[in-house]
């Protein structure tokens, strides 16, 4: 049985993640601990919450240092939501905070307003289309049809300064925003796959296969 | 494309599925896990659970009901009824809610949506608001509708909106229960100046009242009776979503 670590900073619905794994066939182990997380073979960094309340909690405990020592394995490592948002270099929400740097790029408010003056409904909550920029062959999305609809939930988003990191981009009013990024064996995803029905679970499958 | 959702709303009372007319008198309908678990089945976006007499009895069922519910169904859980502090929302989220859904204690205590929206974000703070007509206009009722304001709807919408809702559950104490269609004009009236999504609720009775909802700018719409009578199914108004060209997320 494959062991996912999930790390339990305090900051989310970890039961929801947790029995999503389950269902998926993993045995999950959450831990707040520095020394687990560097040991893990899969890390799961989950997230609801602010981006300065999450980078707090991590660092209180030591955290951030075990992100990057696990990382160099080589092992798999996915940040959901607010865990896909601390894996930049920083973030603007409420003030301007650094994150995990895992990935060059910043965390930025959804633009209340388009272009044309039309309001945007914020919170981004809903359903939207995931859109690949890149090939999917041995990828967490192996096994997904470019153009599914995956359950987000967010007010900001990443914009990863490297094009090539960004994996998949969904819509918002009138931009395009990065929904997926990968960099090695790291991948963020700002939508949630442990509340995003049957597909999402395959997501999940697809992770454990990495 | 951003899809518009479909929700099923699921009363409860102790451990048992309740369908209210006019959010008074109750008929039991069954286990809510079944139901949720069908309805998640059949390609619900998302589930509302609300709990009648939380205020009165104590939330012990509500939170084996939801703690069983994350074991089958993975799309996101909205958990109202009863809940007045910090303390009950983060208990309620621990147990694998999404968000909370909150309104009596957020009529007479307003602070409590920035309380909770500072500490979980706006996405898990939905803020439910009774509405009932009354002339040209709605006011906002609580505690199941027994009391009313004097605050006009739309005005308290943009207030908890200020005060950090990211979601508003607007029902119509009117047509609750009455299947006769959801209260469009109210739904106009929230969604036209309100930045945050508005899910429609009460009055669900056939396949156009979706579809009027959304032409009157609701995001999403909750449905209770007529999905727990199997008078309509996700599949029939999904397809017809497609069919109007209203963006859904597939089955």
């Amino acid at each position: 049985m494959k062991k996912v670590t999930i790390i339990d900073y305090g900051m989310s619905n970890l039961l929801s993640i947790t029995r999503a794994m389950e269902q998926v066939g993993a045995e999950v182990v959450l831990t707040e601990q520095p020394e687990i997380i560097c040991e893990a073979d899969y890390l799961i960094l989950p997230g609801v919450g602010t981006f300065p309340d999450g980078m707090r909690e991590l660092n209180k405990r030591n955290i951030p240092e075990a992100i990057h020592t696990f990382l160099k394995t080589g092992k798999p490592f996915m940040g959901i939501c607010l865990g896909m948002q601390m894996m930049f270099e920083s973030g603007e929400e409420i003030e301007k905070t650094n994150g995990l740097g895992i990935i060059p790029g910043e965390v930025v408010a959804l633009p209340p307003v388009q272009q044309n003056g039309e309001v945007n409904t914020i919170p981004h909550m809903c359903w939207s289309e995931v859109n690949y920029k890149r090939d999917t062959k041995q990828t967490p999305f192996e096994s997904i049809d470019n153009h599914s609809y995956l359950y987000f939930v967010h007010s900001f988003y990443a914009n990863p300064s490297k094009e090539e990191d960004c994996f998949a981009t969904s819509s918002f009013g009138d931009i395009n925003f990065c929904s997926v990024v990968n960099h090695k064996n790291a991948w963020g995803m700002q939508f949630h796959p442990e509340k995003s029905g049957e597909i999402g679970l395959k997501i999940l499958l697809g992770f454990l296969k990495l | 494309m951003e899809a518009k959702r479909l929700i099923a709303r699921l009363d409860v009372k102790g451990n048992r599925l309740i369908k209210g007319i006019h959010l008074e008198g109750w008929r039991f309908l069954g286990d809510p896990n079944e139901f949720c678990l069908k309805y998640y089945q059949d390609g619900i976006d998302e589930i509302i659970y609300v709990d009648a007499v939380a205020s009165l009895y104590g939330r012990d069922s509500i939170k084996d009901i939801i703690r069983k519910t994350t074991e089958n169904v993975f799309v996101p859980i909205t958990v109202g009824g009863g809940i007045r502090t910090l303390g009950d929302a983060t208990e309620i989220l621990r147990c694998g809610a999404d968000k909370v859904a909150v309104n009596s204690a957020a009529v007479l205590r307003p602070e409590l949506i920035s309380e909770i929206a500072n500490r979980f974000g706006k996405q898990c703070m939905v803020v439910s608001i009774q509405a009932k007509r009354k002339g040209d206009t709605w006011i906002v009722a609580y505690d199941s509708a027994r009391e009313y304001t004097e605050m006009e709807v739309a005005e308290w919408a943009c207030k908890a909106v200020e005060l950090g809702a990211g979601e508003i559950l607007l029902t119509s104490v009117d047509q609750e229960g009455t299947q006769k269609g959801y209260d469009n004009a109210l739904i106009q009236a929230v969604a036209g100046i309100v930045n945050v999504p508005v899910i429609a609720c009460g009055g669900f009775g056939q396949i156009s009242h979706f579809t009027e909802a959304i032409e009157a700018g609701a995001d999403a719409i909750a449905i209770a009776h007529a999905l727990h009578y199997q008078k309509i199914s996700v599949a029939d108004i999904k397809q017809e979503a497609i069919h109007k060209e209203i963006p859904v997320r597939p089955l």
